[in-house]
């Protein structure tokens, strides 16, 4: 199922491409350029076969793990400095990783955590002040957000810097200060939804004869939501959780421009813009499948909670 | 059970004056009005009383423990010299599930599927701190064993939905029993539990009260049943005491008007009567879900016209299944179905619409065979336009008609099913059914839902109606009493075949085949004795 959707995920970035205006050999070769020229050049990288062929070169080769070559770096004059694109994307997927990872360490569990205080204290000062919190926080874009935080934490209090200047020598510790606002940033974006569903979800079971039972044997509140409830919450609280993650992988491409931060999203942006067609395909094949590897990884997840399936008859 | 006169002196729960209020519609309504009610160690309190009639109200509150949205808004509840209603929750939470424990109506519903039975049985005995968790889990398997649970030294391993349904209420009885509490509040357990299992599950219950003093509430509208569980008997009614007094007593010599109609109920009777001009009949008929789970096995019956045939078995005997072909929603894997000497097309899709109307059915659950966004007039007029093509004025008319046939007045045509009893929702949908002019009508467990004024009630209106129209019933049921007033002849299944089929007075004396005999004897009666002598017999 994750396959197929993969494939017809492909079939729309690469119909997409086809869509944009202009193209790789025109940007490079500038408005000056003669038809025969443009011709030229579109034959050697291959752009005069019909789509159809091209598609399936490119995803044939794809499959074998070949990314294709980026485009840029060819130059007019025939010169070619070319790198393949995975050379290109590796370090900077690496980077982007490391942001949204780290993002997710903090983002899940404290979504879940508070989730769960929610749902003890319902309707109390503490309830209502988390959910005007973060419902504020998703209903702002994240590059207003971005700016906000780069206006109050670079700017009026220096405490880290505005650019996520990454680069491999680094300490975690000092990549983690100079990732800081892009982190907090992405967190604030996706805490809301996880942690209004794990409220959501307990709520909903706490009306379960079963919680009626546990409550009736004394079993105080806060083990009640944690040993009780919890347990058979999972299935919708992982499914959100999954959708967020992905969320933050596919985000990061704003917040990664406004830090200027070297992941996949700056890349992608980068390659839209020259027309480099390739580093575009590739870009945007690698956020499909995070997209539908966190979610199959979910329902995994969804099916393996369930105690019915994991203990059968 | 008799009473044990040396504890007699020994209160351990005295309800004095208890009032509670439920708030709906932005208001508090009184549930409970004045209550009081004094149990001794060891003794056993009956709670009787209709749906409605706040027993299990009452008996949430004999623990200090009211639902959210009810407050106790009168009254004491002295559990051992302790004010319940005075200490503050974190302390009566110490007292539940160790020295007061309570058994819910649904074990299916009320133990959590994600967790190990044996982890929820001795969670609350575990927070005493005395004994280890292996003396306390090994406990649980002799209560395991003692409420004869197969494999008692393995079963707790097991999460609930390994477990059957009576399995899991025994469970929960040696749940409620493993610290050894002072009182236990059981709360309809039988209910949802079939005649067989029940009886067993009496037993182990009465033996276990019994050997450890325990002094309990029993909840129930059974009158049978609390006739062999208490030693005492309280009735209820809109949430005041109509009666109380000892067992024996209130089953002989009834003082209220009420109590006497609530043991009436179950004399209704019918006179059977033998007619062989058959308008349905399904022969050899062999049944299966997915071609793979075979459900019926070479069925054949057959239901004369304007007679009463019921079909009784135990949950997952195959008698709902039968209904299924009957309508074709399960077209049987071999066999035939034949109305009016016709073959009739197995499966609903091949049948006309005339073919349809002539079969209809009534539900259990009258709530949720209706739409709760149409009124009455909606749920009754459709069939009437579906099938007969009536509209405007002569729709309006025999909508009012049908509702008159069951009893009901016209203003009833403009209410939703919300607002309506559980009694006028079956008969609403009896008036659905009878829109369509059927000559058969297939009531699947009509009456289990309802309380038993209401049941008698509902059963009457069905036998009139027959009288009057000449309609066929096919009743399927699990409750005998139900069979005895409403049937000519009965078939008894068990495990997807007919065990036994005949006239209802044939079928009810001996010689019984083994399942019909253990069905039948296994449906409580009112007289005290009667678990006793059944136990002694066995």
């Amino acid at each position: 199922m994750g396959f197929v959707t993969l494939v017809v995920v492909s079939i729309i970035i690469f119909g997409v491409v086809e869509f944009l205006p202009g193209d790789f050999s025109q940007a490079i070769l500038g408005q000056s350029a003669t038809e025969e020229t443009v011709a030229a050049f579109r034959k050697e990288l291959g752009l005069d076969k019909p789509a159809h062929t091209r598609y399936f070169d490119w995803i044939g080769a794809m499959l074998q793990g070949d990314l294709g070559i980026s485009y840029s770096g060819r130059g007019a004059s025939g010169s070619d400095l070319s790198r393949p694109v995975i050379d290109l994307i590796a370090p900077r997927f690496w980077n982007t990783i490391f942001l949204a990872g780290v993002a997710a360490l903090i983002a899940v569990p404290l979504a879940l955590i508070l989730g769960i205080f929610a749902a003890l204290f319902r309707n109390s000062i503490f309830d209502r002040t988390v959910n005007v919190f973060s419902l504020s926080a998703i209903s702002f874009p994240e590059f207003f957000i971005s700016y906000l935080l780069i206006l109050l934490f670079a700017s009026i209090w220096p405490i880290f810097p505005s650019l996520a200047n990454v680069s491999d020598d680094m300490s975690l510790g000092e990549r983690l200060v100079v990732t800081a606002l892009p982190i907090v940033t992405l967190v604030l974006i996706t805490l809301a939804h996880m942690m209004r569903m794990t409220r959501a979800a307990i709520i909903n079971l706490m009306a379960s004869p079963y919680i009626e039972m546990a409550q009736l044997k004394g079993v105080s509140p806060t083990k009640i939501i944690v040993q009780h409830a919890l347990p058979n919450a999972w299935a919708p609280i992982v499914t959100v959780i999954a959708f967020n993650l992905a969320y933050l992988v596919v985000g990061v491409v704003v917040v990664e421009i406004v830090f200027i931060y070297p992941g996949v999203g700056q890349l992608m942006v980068d390659a839209v813009t020259t027309r480099d067609i390739p580093v575009v395909q590739a870009c945007a094949l690698v956020f499909a499948s995070a997209y539908i590897l966190l979610n199959l990884i979910a329902d995994i997840i969804s099916i393996v909670t369930n105690p019915r399936i994991l203990h059968p008859k | 059970m008799t009473v044990n006169d040396s504890n007699h002196t020994d209160v351990i729960l005295r309800l004095e004056d208890i009032k509670i209020e439920g708030f709906s519609d932005e208001k508090w309504h009184p549930i409970i009005r004045g209550v009081d009610l004094t149990l001794r160690r060891g003794e056993v309190m009956g709670l009787v009383g209709e749906s409605g009639s706040g027993k299990t109200t009452l008996g949430l509150a004999s623990m200090g423990f009211t639902r959210a949205g009810c407050r106790l808004s009168a009254g004491t509840v002295i559990f051992d010299n302790m004010d319940l209603s005075a200490i503050p929750v974190p302390e009566r939470r110490k007292l539940w599930g160790t020295r007061i424990a309570y058994v819910a109506q649904s074990a299916a519903a009320s133990f959590n599927p994600a967790r190990r039975v044996i982890d929820q049985t001795i969670e609350a005995t575990l927070r005493r701190g005395s004994t280890n968790r292996q003396t306390i889990e090994q406990d649980a398997r002799v209560l395991f064993a003692s409420l004869q649970l197969p494999d008692p030294e393995n079963i707790g391993e097991r999460y609930p939905h390994q477990v059957s349904g009576g399995q899991l209420q025994r469970m929960m009885t040696a749940m409620a029993m493993s610290p050894r509490p002072d009182l236990i509040i059981f709360d309809e357990p039988t209910t949802a539990l079939d005649v067989t299992t029940q009886v067993e599950v009496l037993i182990a219950v009465r033996n276990l009260v019994e050997q450890h003093n325990t002094a309990a509430i029993y909840i129930t509208h059974d009158l049978a049943v609390v006739a062999q569980m208490a030693d005492l008997v309280m009735v209820l009614r809109y949430g005041k005491e109509v009666e109380q007094a000892e067992t024996r007593q209130i089953i002989k010599a009834p003082e209220e008007d009420y109590t006497k109609t609530l043991w009436s109920v179950r004399a209704l009777e019918k006179e059977q009567v033998r007619t062989e001009d058959i308008v349905l009949s399904i022969e050899n008929v062999d049944a299966a879900y997915n071609q793979t789970i075979k459900v019926l096995q070479d069925i054949s019956i057959s239901i004369p016209r304007g007679r009463t045939v019921s079909i009784v078995g135990e949950s997952g005997s195959g008698k709902s299944t039968v209904a299924r072909v009957i309508t074709g929603l399960l077209p049987p894997s071999t066999g035939r179905v034949r109305f009016n000497n016709d073959d009739l097309p197995t499966s609903t899709k091949l049948r006309s619409v005339d073919q349809k109307k002539r079969i209809q059915m009534i539900y259990q659950m009258a709530d949720t065979a209706m739409n709760p966004k149409q009124t009455v007039f909606e749920i009754i007029g459709r069939p009437l336009e579906f099938y007969h093509g009536m509209r405007g004025q002569q729709k309006r008319e025999r909508v009012q008609e049908l509702l008159n046939m069951i009893e009901l007045e016209d203003r009833f045509a403009n209410r939703f099913p919300s607002e309506l009893s559980g009694g006028q929702k079956q008969r609403i949908c009896i008036a659905r059914a009878l829109a369509a002019q059927p000559e058969l009508i297939i009531c699947d467990e009509v009456t289990s839902a309802l309380d038993q004024i209401v049941q008698e009630g509902i059963l009457r209106l069905l036998l009139n109606l027959q009288e009057t129209y000449n309609i066929t019933y096919l009743f399927i049921t699990h409750d005998i009493a139900v069979v005895k007033a409403i049937s000519d002849e009965i078939v008894v299944m068990y495990q997807g075949s007919v065990v036994e089929q005949g006239m209802k007075d044939d079928v009810l004396s001996p010689p019984h085949p083994d399942y019909t005999q253990l069905l039948l004897e296994s449906v409580p009666e009112m007289d005290p004795d009667w678990l006793t002598n059944l136990v002694k017999n066995k």
